[in-house]
């Protein structure tokens, strides 16, 4: 009988974990229905880049107040791991407090000490998180894509949060001999008063609750990430990493319209030519994206790390003047459509069965697209380097190439190029006219 | 005015040290022509060896491939690529930022590998080389803002090489609330030149003058044809155009050396 706490522990671990995995798994399958694109060059510079800004945290404290308190969340999660590994030893194998006797009372104290410390600084930064959130009406909150599951999640998140370090504080608050010793309790000492007239049994039932529900706490988080914008903890670092390192300005070449304009423009080209005998018949894809298997991987990685900030939208100028476009919104929608998908595959014994439904139209309007200036604004403000301008332009390309449904202003244009080198509708030979004007 | 064309140098067996690209708007739009004038003036004075493609130049495709027509962009990239490569160009300097933002980069793996500049950065380059100088007594003292283009700035990191020529101008440079790689576009990017807005409460140039009105300047100079246009009818939207002008670097310092 006394080893069915260490059981039914294992059992929880064993099933929090397993369930995460899944998941997790799930992702992968889903990330890899994209196009391959090559990003496994320049390995150093990735790394830096990787260590720069997600684990360094460089682009997020271009707005310094919610990047502070950002980094407090982000330094008090990583750290209090080192609780949790003491929580998951102590849990496997009945012990309490596993590394006080194996790193001595001084060193385990000011381990403690540190995490209380952060542990009570996440709590305030998480509250402020969700005044600004609920109350402070900003405006990147509270755009019209941010309703609904969107809102909720953000404040689950938080919620989450603040029970997750008042269980912790309350924990360490209601350890007797933790409290007896004296080390490594600046915060949670001022709790204990709280209990005094609990009796002593009492107090452990509650310092042995709160151990659990903690506990089983950081396990349901961990599963919910999946289902979440919180997801960004775990890929902010692949996303940076994976992420585009070439001038913002320079948009792919796509090689299957080079191969078509080179046999275009090659007067040695029979355009009736049959393919050689035993050359693999190269049918041409699908020009731009309509669906979210036309995107690559790594436009398809970017939409799960997206966090729904809004630090891109409230940066982009057709957002700011009451257009359509929203770039977050196009990373969100583009995640939800994979999602979609991924459960039709999951549906039909893992291939995807046509639901008649695409991202283009069904979730993203080409009004949006059209919007978009291509000014590589909401690129630059993403804190983990997600790139929605890609998309938007993919998106372009399909609307124009296979559809032919760009505005009549913009077919005017490039029949012009076409027609006369420059997008007016002016005479070639008229070129050098400006030279002996004035 | 003496601008010389690559067809001109190849008769005379010489080849330039650089080749200036207009591009459609320094070529064909009132405003825009200027710029190339007043550039074509400093490359005078600085007594750099020039040509243009001329009649032979044709669009990059900038535009096109930013409204999603990816054949129309690679087959105007081929033949220019085509005409530059005959009359084996290597250095290239241009006006407008989207032309040099496509011709640096985008066409590269199309077959065309030229080192190619800004005019802002090759003024730069003619400064610290000492074969231009510049006047800083003419527009001594004038508030002057600049505004970034997307194209230059966000889009290839171009923040500095303006921003110096500007302040041997020996103006007042005043930064607008968003600059540099926070910059606000001007609106025209991504084709939205040729095409109406879409519906929305504003427009984005008018919002971007509005920002550049804030720091209340006599200037505000811009470094593209198509911020140009853009800051200059938010201006007359803004029913400012007695006591602001929208000038680019080029004339600025043309004006400044009495060119």
């Amino acid at each position: 009988m006394q080893y069915l706490p260490n059981m039914f522990f294992a059992l929880a671990l064993i099933v929090g974990i397993g369930f995460f995995v899944m998941n997790i798994r799930k992702l992968f399958r889903n990330i890899k229905l994209g196009k391959d694109v090559n990003r496994t060059d320049k390995k150093p510079e990735r790394l830096k880049n990787m260590i720069k800004i997600a684990l360094g945290q460089s682009k997020m404290v271009r707005r310094p107040l919610s990047g502070f308190l950002h980094i407090i969340v982000y330094v008090g999660f990583v750290i209090i791991n080192i609780e949790v590994l003491e929580i998951i030893i102590d849990g496997l194998f009945g012990t309490h407090r596993i590394f006080q006797g194996f790193l001595g009372d001084g060193f385990y104290g000011f381990l403690i000490a540190t995490f209380e410390i952060l542990a009570t600084l996440v709590f305030v930064a998480v509250t402020v998180f969700w005044l600004r959130r609920n109350i402070a009406n900003i405006k990147r909150f509270l755009s019209k894509e941010m309703k609904g599951w969107p809102k909720n999640d953000g404040n689950n998140i938080l919620y989450f949060e603040m029970v997750l370090m008042s269980l912790f504080l309350i924990m360490n608050a209601t350890d007797i001999s933790f409290q007896q010793a004296g080390v490594g309790n600046p915060i949670s000492q001022f709790l204990t008063p709280l209990f005094n007239s609990f009796s002593p049994e009492a107090i452990h039932t509650i310092e042995r609750t709160t151990w659990w529900i903690h506990i089983l706490g950081i396990l349901v988080f961990l599963n919910y990430l999946y289902y979440s914008k919180h997801l960004h903890i775990l890929l902010a670092f692949p996303n940076t990493y994976f992420a585009n390192l070439n001038p913002k300005g320079q948009f792919t070449n796509l090689e299957s319209v080079t191969n078509e304009v080179k046999l275009m423009m090659d007067p040695d080209a029979d355009p009736y030519a049959m393919p050689e005998e035993g050359a693999e018949e190269t049918v041409p894809e699908k020009f731009g994206a309509s669906d979210v298997a036309d995107l690559n991987w790594v436009q398809l990685l970017n939409a799960y790390t997206c966090t729904e900030c809004g630090r891109c939208t409230s940066a982009c100028p057709a957002n700011l003047t009451g257009k359509e476009l929203s770039p977050r919104k196009i990373m969100m929608d583009t995640r939800d459509r994979l999602e979609e998908v991924g459960k039709n595959i999951d549906a039909n014994g893992g291939t995807f069965k046509d639901d008649g439904k695409q991202l283009l139209n069904d979730y993203i309007s080409p009004e949006e697209l059209w919007a978009c200036t291509s000014c590589n604004a909401c690129v630059e403000e993403c804190p983990v380097n997600i790139d929605p301008l890609s998309i938007i332009m993919d998106m372009r390309r399909y609307l124009v190439m296979e559809e032919s449904a760009a505005p009549q202003e913009l077919n005017m244009m490039m029949t012009n190029i076409e027609n006369n080198g420059a997008p007016w509708q002016y005479n070639q030979q008229d070129r050098l006219n400006w030279a002996n004007e004035e | 005015m003496n601008v010389p064309t690559m067809a001109d140098m190849m008769a005379q067996g010489k080849q330039p040290e650089v080749l200036f690209w207009v591009g459609a708007a320094g070529s064909y739009d009132d405003r825009a022509k200027k710029i190339s004038r007043a550039f074509v003036k400093i490359l005078h004075q600085a007594n750099v060896d020039f040509a243009v493609l001329g009649t032979e130049e044709s669009s990059t495709g900038d535009a096109a491939k930013r409204a999603g027509n990816e054949f129309l962009f690679q087959m105007q990239a081929m033949m220019n690529i085509e005409v530059l490569n005959g009359y084996e160009v290597k250095k290239i300097v241009t006006c407008d930022p989207h032309s040099f933002n496509t011709l640096k980069n985008e066409y590269p793996s199309l077959g065309g590998k030229y080192e190619v500049f800004h005019h802002t950065q090759f003024l730069q380059n003619l400064i610290s080389e000492g074969r231009l100088k510049i006047d800083n007594t003419t527009l001594k003292g004038k508030r002057v803002t600049f505004h970034d283009p997307c194209y230059l700035g966000r889009a290839n990191e171009v923040y500095e090489s303006p921003r110096n020529l500007i302040k041997r101008l020996g103006v007042n440079l005043t930064e607008m609330k968003r600059n540099k790689s926070t910059a606000l576009c001007c609106g025209a990017g991504g084709a939205q030149m040729f095409k109406d807005a879409e519906k929305g409460d504003k427009e984005i140039n008018v919002l971007r003058t509005e920002e550049a009105l804030e720091t209340k300047p006599q200037i505000i100079a811009t470094g593209c044809p198509y911020c140009n246009t853009m800051m200059t009818d938010g201006i007359k939207f803004k029913e400012k155009e007695a006591e602001v002008l929208v000038k680019d670097i080029a004339e600025l310092i043309a004006e400044a050396n009495n060119l």
